[in-house]
């Protein structure tokens, strides 16, 4: 799979901080580096406060890195950048925000959500070409066209999202960068938002980065998995290699608690306790190292040879 | 588990409240019972009335809702005739108390952790001085919260997620009440600590003897907690039994859609079972079963008559004209099969697993 892939993004130790009140300075992103291959899914999983939102935002440039940086196509895209790359960058990376509820202008029609984008990029375009722009992100997300003249409470959650990806989709990205895209959905409108992101990526090639917390949702879409600790990325692997191999304790206990729709299953589950002083890093500092095949963990070099005796002897 | 006569039995329930001059009915004539120690999951999505059902049986419907017809009996009292708030104060926090979603908004942000929990014991329990201080001190402990001489004086902003919500359920579980009813008691929270959650939940049920209802949309949590499951859509309780008869068995085509589109059961790379449309609109009145429009599959007489409540075995009851003698054979869809095909034939709840349609 790995190889002559082409790559969209890379990030290289990035870290992302926020000052303080008082004068202190919070690391939420402490060195992370991957990179995503053109039209993967790409799964960032973490828990609350992990910082996986914020790598999220340092891609669409919300929020500054603070060292390290980000390489769009092998451009560094943080921090200065010109003003023509930076063009590039607005319309090519996209996203769509959690809840459907809190990221549309609710005094604002549809018509403007949707090519607000195009306005900012400043592209003349005539208004007859604007509208049928807009026409056709709607169709493309199972929407009518006649929407276009509605405000956002007029619709329900589902329909909102289709309304935040249509606004992104009109940009014609190349990067999708989805934040728990399905979390604020009922559990009967979330599989149509997963099967629409799925036909859209196959129709038009997009890559994804999707960020969440559920992994079983990340399971089922993503072709590989990044797992997030407090800042820092534990493991990265293909996702069914992920599910079939976890070997840094945290994803072990991430995956353990998973609840399966399945009573049987459920009754014998012992969920797993993470506890950071496991790690016995004395004299031997944990390291980003690739255990075989593309399945990398930080870890130190004891715990290394004990992982890659672990996924030697099979699960 | 479902052994002895019912501490709770609702039926007929119908519940509605006045939105701007229009009157939506957000219970459709819905029964529940409860049986003494068992854990009840209410499963269904947001407006299936969940929240209503049982918000009606601790008097907290919003001031526009009323219970319009049915009854609630519980230790000798009909609960859906209780008006007066006087009258419900015997019952709410004493008998049936509640654990609220969002941990965040269920505390008072400008109490201490220990007075709010204090609050309870001087109400209900008269205790005063070093006796409550005392009682606060050793509820905390019990709901897991270390240091608790030191925590009882901090605020909640000073507690993390986790930890609010333990103290949400110790001031609900101090009253030692018959039934807890738990509102999606981990949505707000990760999944390790909702793991957490689920399991004081339980040791509390075992030391202190009481019935659990959950109200969940979260399958995956149902399957751990639940003994018995009732599904709710548009106002009614469509589907009820045992967790095992409604997870490998279930006969209802909510039911079936509900769980096909999970994705734990879904097969990567192909698109994943999902429900079109949207739920109905309650401001209408509904004809026939109200999950026809969005069922691929649904019978004519579906959108003619409401289906009955059929049993598919003593604790087993769905209302679908699927399970009537005369029904076409209709095969569930390929996840429910394979959740069958689990179970292997083996008999539930002293039902064989059958067809649908030649169950009857």
């Amino acid at each position: 799979m790995s190889g002559a892939r082409e790559t969209v993004l890379e990030l290289r130790d990035l870290e992302v901080s926020f000052r303080l009140k008082g004068g202190g300075v919070f690391k939420a992103v402490k060195g992370v580096s991957f990179s995503i291959y053109k039209g993967e899914t790409f799964g960032l999983v973490g828990e609350s406060g992990s910082g996986k939102t914020s790598i999220g935002r340092a891609i669409v440039r919300i929020n500054d890195a603070s060292s390290g940086s980000i390489l769009y196509k092998g451009r560094e895209i943080s921090g200065r950048i010109p003003k023509e790359l930076d063009r590039e960058v607005v319309r090519k990376i996209q996203m769509i925000f959690q809840d459907p509820m809190a990221s549309l202008n609710e005094r604002a029609k549809v018509d403007y959500i949707v090519s607000e984008g195009l306005y900012n990029i400043g592209v003349k375009r005539s208004e007859g070409e604007r509208r049928a722009m807009v026409a056709k992100a709607l169709l493309e997300v199972g929407l009518l066209p006649e929407f276009a003249s509605r405000f956002p409470h007029e619709f329900s959650g589902g329909q909102r999202q289709r309304i935040g990806i249509a606004r992104a989709l009109i940009m014609e990205p190349e990067l999708v960068v989805a934040d728990e895209p399905i979390s604020a959905l009922d559990v009967s409108i979330r599989a149509q938002v997963l099967n629409l992101l799925s036909a859209i990526q196959k129709a038009k090639g997009l890559t994804y980065l999707f960020i969440a917390h559920d992994l079983s949702v990340v399971r089922f879409i993503t072709d590989r998995i990044a797992v997030i600790n407090k800042g820092e990325i534990v493991e990265l692997a293909e996702t069914e290699e992920l599910f079939r191999n976890p070997l840094h304790p945290y994803t072990r206990a991430l995956i353990s608690a998973i609840p399966q729709p399945d009573p049987l299953v459920e009754r014998k589950k012992v969920v797993m306790v993470y506890d950071p002083k496991c790690h016995d890093c004395s004299t031997d500092k944990p390291a980003w190292t690739d255990v075989g095949g593309g399945h990398f963990v930080l870890a130190n070099e004891k715990e290394a040879d004990a992982y890659r005796a672990r996924i030697a002897s099979g699960p | 588990m479902a052994n002895g006569p019912a501490i709770l039995e609702a039926k007929g329930l119908v519940i509605k409240f006045n939105l701007r001059g229009r009157t939506l009915t957000a219970i459709r004539g819905a029964g529940l019972e409860l049986y003494e120690g068992e854990t009840l999951a209410i499963v269904g999505e947001s407006g299936s009335g969940k929240s209503v059902l049982t918000k009606s049986l601790i008097g907290m419907l919003d001031r526009n809702g009323w219970v319009d017809s049915g009854s609630a009996m519980f230790e000798g009292r009909d609960l859906a005739r209780i008006k007066e708030e006087r009258d419900w104060l015997g019952v709410r926090g004493k008998k049936i108390s509640m654990v609220f979603q969002d941990p965040m908004t269920a505390l008072n942000p400008l109490l201490t952790i220990g007075a709010q929990i204090r609050e309870v014991f001087e109400l209900h329990h008269g205790l005063s001085g070093k006796k409550a201080d005392h009682a606060v001190v050793e509820m905390l402990e019990r709901v897991g919260i270390d240091n608790p001489e030191e925590r009882r004086r901090q605020y909640p902003h000073e507690f993390s997620g986790g930890m609010r919500q333990r103290v949400v359920i110790a001031i609900a579980v101090a009253c030692k009440p018959r039934i807890l009813i738990c509102d999606e008691p981990t949505t707000a929270l990760d999944v390790t600590i909702q793991a957490q959650i689920l399991g004081l939940i339980k040791a509390l049920q075992r030391d202190l003897a009481f019935t659990t209802v959950y109200i969940t949309h979260d399958l995956g949590v149902v399957a751990n907690v639940a003994d018995r499951v009732a599904v709710m859509y548009a106002g009614r309780i469509v589907e009820t039994g045992l967790a095992e008869e409604v997870f490998y068995d279930s006969r209802h085509p909510y039911t079936w859609a509900l769980l096909s589109s999970l994705p734990q059961l879904g097969v990567k790379g192909r698109p994943l079972y999902s429900i079109s449309g949207t739920p109905p609109n309650l401001f209408n009145e509904v004809r026939g079963d109200a999950f026809a429009p969005r069922n691929p599959k649904a019978l004519k007489v579906d959108f003619v008559a409401e289906p009955p409540e059929f049993e598919v075995s003593p604790t087993h009851r769905a209302s679908t004209w699927l399970l009537d003698p005369r029904a076409p054979r209709i095969e569930p869809p390929p996840a429910i099969l394979a959740m069958r095909a689990k179970l292997g034939g083996a008999k539930l709840g002293g039902a064989k697993l059958g067809a649908v349609g030649g169950a009857l």
